[in-house]
């Protein structure tokens, strides 16, 4: 008996999914990856699309801060003009809807709130992403560490870890943050964007730790983790080659939902005064400058209010939506929005 | 399987020969393990983990693989036959001692040390779903071990082809996903994982448990075939006497850690010595009713011991009918009758006296065990 090639009565695989993606999987072809799967599905999730879109937007808009600065409405972010932009009592001026002048009005330095609105947006943004990225990779390589060493490295890193998440995040990027705005650590003087990125990728990473290294704890003991080291691949080559390609997905979802809550985090933060330091603008500083100027002139804490809620609502939604997308069996159970409530 | 032609009759005592003498080669040992134990420990404690005892997985095995052989294990779960192949491809660290892969020794050898003896020695895994990274193509699983080999380029792409059309598969699966797959054409992916690096030996861990029986069939067919094409030697891993039978060149029966009988294949189902061999040949199903029915079956009767504190004497006389006082104290020696045949039984069946007068201690004998030469047992069973 020999055998020439595969027999069609092998029977239909087992993937383990639900019938209904069995179909799609069926659909779409063989060799199709998760990443174009999970873009399948993606696509038909219109709310999602949308939201992913609106921040796409937002992000853009704010890009082209400079653009709109110097093109249209003349006038820098932190350039003053108090004369003009006020009114018989000294209260600045509301919305003119002109975009030429003043189009989401002035605050009460005479600056134009649609300029700054943009380049806070700017900031805002940067210091979310920069913090997103060093979240999501000191996170997840540490969890893998750990994960995949267990033991000594395991234990030291997960106390490490477990001392970051005993403190609530805003109290810990808030002492952070003073002690870098008083007195200065490390390289950093006093708050700068990146020093505040820093601060708010630092104190999200346990967010992240923690459940990818539950993951690798998993999947370490999975046959085809052995059959690696039975090859003799390295350590590093399981960590990088077997075991992260797995943590892809859990990484995708993770991105947007700790994006929203870091720039969430750098309003606050900013707003106490542990942030971006004023005249520089950012979504915070607008908020914190605006807040004694609520009777007056309400609009200088709604605009940025408006903006932040915006960005944050539309990255969550989008979220969501790469979540169904590419974990339709929802393994991965995230717990930060309730451990972020302070923000 | 005729897969050594060279050693028909009592030059090769396998078990013996290699066991004893250290310079293999000669004798086409190909992998000798000798008195070889794994045992883990048992930890507990609050802050500060103390050893509390220890699991016996295996214990004090010895055997020789002769080059172009296949030697079956079998044994009820948790006998050890898994961790005693994942110790020989050195996934698991032995306690004590000693493993020679064509003579030389790999105990205590390090990652980049063992690399070459790596890609002489393969593994395959009883779960194909398990052992294939989900997120990786065929093509990427193959190129792996192809780099290992130092391939590169274009030629691993060829080799990959190549490799999938030997296992029964075809080239365009290279740019499939495992699970895209069923379980027989995964287990072939595994197979060919295991060939990409020319391998001599392929340590097969219950390779077709996880398929069904007519699947079973196929995958064990292909075994043969390559065996056949690539002169591959394989030590194969089954709790199913009737696949290994007709895979085996020889058999080795493990019960809680410790080998029990060793025998050319068809003389173990013929003329198994010792008692647990019998419950376990007992315990295959006829394919025909009427005669399954007919048959009177003796059953094992209890558990399993735990392999935490394992009986003393001979591991099996907790459950065994033939056992005798002897049995609870003296762990017996591992007997080596004709033809190569090894029982570790006080109280042998199936052999007349004149056969255990001319039978020897075996080199394989563990040593623990005592110097009593096997007799008939008392008519108590």
């Amino acid at each position: 008996m020999t055998i020439t090639g595969p027999n069609p009565a092998e029977g239909a695989p087992e993937t383990g999914l639900p019938p209904a993606l069995l179909h799609e999987a069926a659909e779409v072809g063989p060799g199709v990856g998760p990443w174009a799967l999970a873009w399948r599905r993606l696509r038909r999730n219109r709310v999602a699309l949308f939201f992913g879109g609106l921040f796409l937007l937002i992000v853009v808009i704010c890009l082209l801060a400079p653009v709109y600065s110097n093109d249209i409405a003349h006038i820098g972010p932190n350039d003053q003009n108090v004369i003009n932009t006020t009114n018989a009592i000294g209260i600045p001026i509301g919305p003119t809807w002109r975009f030429d002048h003043y189009f989401l009005g002035a605050d009460n330095l005479g600056r134009d709130v649609a300029v700054r609105l943009l380049y806070g947006g700017r900031t805002s943004l940067e210091v979310g992403a920069v913090a997103t990225l060093i979240t999501m990779v000191l996170g997840v390589l540490l969890a893998i560490v750990a994960g995949y060493f267990r033991g000594l490295a395991d234990g030291i890193l997960s106390r490490i870890m477990d001392v970051i998440w005993a403190y609530p995040v805003v109290l810990l990027g808030i002492v952070l943050g003073t002690v870098i705005a008083v007195r200065g650590l490390g390289p950093f003087k006093s708050t700068t964007p990146l020093s505040t990125a820093l601060v708010i990728g630092f104190v999200y990473i346990p967010y992240v730790f923690r459940p990818v290294r539950a993951q690798v704890l998993v999947l370490r003991e999975r046959e085809f983790v052995d059959a690696a080291r039975q090859q003799g691949l390295s350590a590093g080559q399981i960590m990088l080659g077997e075991i992260l390609p797995n943590l892809s997905s859990t990484i995708v979802v993770f991105v947007p939902l700790i994006l929203a809550n870091a720039i969430l985090l750098e309003a606050a933060l900013t707003y106490l005064g542990a942030g971006i330091n004023p005249p520089n603008a950012s979504w915070g500083t607008m908020i914190s400058d605006g807040i004694n100027e609520i009777p007056a002139a309400f609009h200088l804490v709604l605009v940025p209010g408006i903006m932040l809620v915006l960005a944050v609502m539309s990255v969550n939604i989008f979220g969501d939506g790469l979540r169904d997308a590419f974990d339709p069996r929802s393994r991965v159970r995230i717990a930060i929005a309730s451990t972020s409530q302070g923000d | 399987m005729s897969a050594t032609g060279a050693d028909g009759d009592a030059t090769g005592l396998g078990v013996s020969d290699g066991a004893v003498g250290g310079h293999s080669g000669a004798s086409g040992a190909l992998m000798e393990v000798e008195h070889l134990r794994v045992l883990f420990p048992i930890k507990s404690g609050l802050v500060v983990d103390r050893t509390i005892g220890h699991v016996h997985a295996v214990d004090d095995v010895s055997f020789t693989l002769r080059e172009g052989e296949t030697l079956g294990i079998v044994g009820e779960s948790g006998c050890g036959k898994t961790t005693l192949i994942r110790t020989l491809v050195r996934l698991l660290d032995p306690t004590a001692g000693v493993i020679r892969f064509r003579g030389e020794e790999i105990t205590g050898r390090s990652r980049r040390q063992l690399q070459p003896v790596r890609r002489q020695m393969q593994m395959v895994f009883q779960d194909p779903q398990a052992s294939l990274n989900p997120r990786k193509r065929v093509g990427q699983i193959l190129a792996t071990p192809l780099k290992l080999r130092g391939l590169a380029g274009d030629r691993i792409e060829a080799e990959s082809r190549a490799l999938l059309e030997r296992v029964g598969l075809h080239a365009e699966h290279l740019g499939r996903f495992p699970h895209e797959f069923s379980g027989g054409q995964r287990q072939r992916i595994g197979v060919a994982r295991a060939l990409a690096v020319e391998p001599r030996l392929i340590l097969l861990d219950e390779p077709v448990s996880a398929l069904d029986v007519s699947i079973q069939a196929q995958v064990i067919n292909l075994l043969e075939d390559l065996q056949e094409e690539l002169h591959l030697s394989y030590v194969f891993v089954a709790h199913d006497l009737s696949v290994v039978r007709h895979e085996s060149d020889r058999i080795a029966v493990m019960y809680l850690g410790k080998l029990m009988e060793v025998s050319p294949s068809e003389e173990l189902y013929d003329k198994p010595i010792h008692p647990y061999t019998s419950f376990l040949l007992m315990a295959i199903p006829i394919p025909d009713p009427a005669e399954n029915r007919a048959r009177t079956r003796q059953v094992v009767t209890g558990e399993v011991p735990s392999p935490i504190d394992p009986p003393a004497g001979c591991r099996f006389h907790t459950r065994c009918p033939r056992a005798s006082d002897l049995c609870r104290e003296v762990e017996p020696q591992l007997t080596e009758y004709a033809r190569g045949h090894l029982a570790a039984c006080h109280h042998p069946q199936n052999v007349s006296p004149a056969e255990i007068a001319a039978a020897r201690r075996s080199e394989a004998t563990p040593l623990s065990a005592g110097a009593e030469t096997p007799r008939l047992p008392v008519s108590s069973a």
